[in-house]
């Protein structure tokens, strides 16, 4: 088996608000076999600036892949958003040779070059190409049967396509196999690939709201008991938030939103308290009751 | 009976618009793809914000930069609209590169000094801490109790250059 060691890309919205997914995903990593690196040096992917300058976001994403480079090891991280950054930024740059001067020129100033040697993966990409589900399934000491969820999956995961390419970005399964892993049943749900609405909140809060509105609906009405998220900034709508939607569209969610790793953390016998579970604004008690009996 | 000639309907005058703008979204990476939109709408009718919006149609934005309505699109809130989903991206028969080439309009808009404050606080944030939000010291402190390593400090100075050289200075609150 390849080695699975990988420099850990924390980003900024995990630790600046989301820290129950770093503490559950450093639980459950390990016990696949795979081995953390932290990132002393790394800035902020570059996502946040896009809108405003697409050469700051591409410098941002590429110093960071420099570090990696360095370092002869690739990178994971647990948010979509970073993740679909440093993919999309690599892979334009390994393949487009004009662009890729652009950027060097830029990286020569602080005595760096991209040279394209590395790879940057999503957790979930990770878990299905070097982990694998054999492997994750060997892992599973609690099963979580009886408990049924759904997923939301986050855009940047698999949008745009052509840079993704591990699953199928219109009727993906990936996170659904990885979810089925723990026991749990994955429930399909109308719209379930749609957008969570975290980007446009600083700029139109209402358009924000309801699309989290709508989707908490969706999952509510196809029966499920929570929501299984893999992306800090799709939790922070769904979890920190929805007692602002619940509040501004007079209506009652009351629904748990958990990490993966949360999830595969219980079936593989962690406690709820190490895997940060009382961090979540939603109170996922209920679950955790109804997985005792 | 003869049929009076019918007058095309006026909705812009031609004296307003900039034929040159469609050119400068062309140039910037990943605007090239706008000359060849053949407004089909298949981007608004898979836009999740344009469900709930009743200004943003990727569509009509498109439409308007072919046309040069320059000032309209730049100064128009709707831009800033788009969730970056790339729904639109992945579903446009015609290979556009819809949610770059809105990407690509947002850049321009900002480069005229329109710019939603949360760029500036994204931007001065990154300037000054390496990270995007401002990361308060009581959450280094819940770290260590957690058992977590330290939040990594990254190397200022040389992000602080990369935000210059990329002309990101001028994002950057005064």
């Amino acid at each position: 088996m390849a080695e699975l060691k990988f420099l850990f890309f924390l980003g900024c919205t995990i630790p600046y608000r989301v820290s129950s997914y770093e503490v559950s995903a450093r639980r459950v990593l390990p016990k696949l076999g795979a081995e953390l690196f932290e990132m002393p040096d790394f800035n902020c992917c570059g996502l946040p600036v896009d809108p405003a300058n697409h050469e700051l976001m591409l410098v941002l994403a590429a110093r960071n892949l420099c570090l990696a480079e360095q370092q002869k090891m690739n990178i994971v991280t647990l948010c979509t958003g970073c993740a679909t950054t440093l993919r999309k930024t690599n892979k334009m740059l390994k393949e487009d040779k004009k662009l890729r001067e652009t950027i060097n020129d830029y990286l020569k100033k602080v005595g760096m070059e991209f040279k394209g040697t590395v790879e940057a993966k999503h957790l979930v990409q990770m878990l299905k190409e070097d982990v694998g589900l054999e492997k994750i399934k060997e892992t599973v000491q609690k099963p979580l049967t009886g408990l049924s969820v759904a997923e939301h999956c986050g855009c940047h995961l698999l949008r745009p396509a052509k840079f993704s390419g591990f699953d199928n970005s219109e009727n993906p399964t990936t996170l659904k196999n990885l979810i089925e892993l723990t026991g749990a049943k994955c429930l399909d749900y109308t719209d379930k690939t749609e957008c969570c609405g975290y980007t446009v909140v600083a700029i139109d809060e209402k358009v924000s709201l309801s699309l989290a509105r709508e989707k908490l609906r969706h999952v509510k009405e196809a029966g499920a008991e929570a929501m299984i998220t893999v992306c800090p900034s799709c939790h922070l709508m769904f979890d920190m938030q929805q007692s602002r939607i619940e509040r501004a569209f007079g209506e009652t969610f009351n629904l748990p939103v958990l990490h993966y790793t949360q999830l595969l953390g219980l079936a593989m016998g962690f406690s709820p308290e190490e895997l940060a579970l009382k961090e979540l604004r939603v109170d996922p008690s209920r679950i955790l009751e109804a997985l005792k009996t | 009976m003869t049929e009076k000639a019918a007058e095309p309907p006026r909705n812009v005058e031609p004296a307003k618009l900039d034929p040159t703008f469609k050119h400068e979204v062309m140039r910037e990476h990943d605007g090239e793809t706008l000359k060849i939109c053949f407004q089909c709408g298949t981007c608004t009718s898979s836009c999740p914000t344009a469900r709930f919006s009743s200004s943003y149609r990727p569509r009509t934005v498109l439409r308007m930069a072919q046309l040069g309505l320059r000032e309209k699109v730049l100064s128009s809130n709707a831009l800033w609209l788009c969730t970056a989903c790339f729904t639109c991206t992945d579903r446009c028969p015609q290979n556009v590169e819809v949610a770059s080439v809105l990407r690509v309009l947002r850049n321009i808009a900002v480069k005229n000094d329109i710019v939603p404050v949360i760029y500036r606080e994204l931007t001065s944030s990154i300037h000054d801490t390496g990270y995007a939000y401002r990361i308060p010291e009581l959450r280094q402190k819940k770290r260590e109790e957690a058992g977590l390593p330290p939040l990594p400090k990254s190397n200022l100075a040389d992000v602080a250059k990369l935000i210059a050289l990329t002309g990101g200075s001028k994002l950057l609150k005064k």
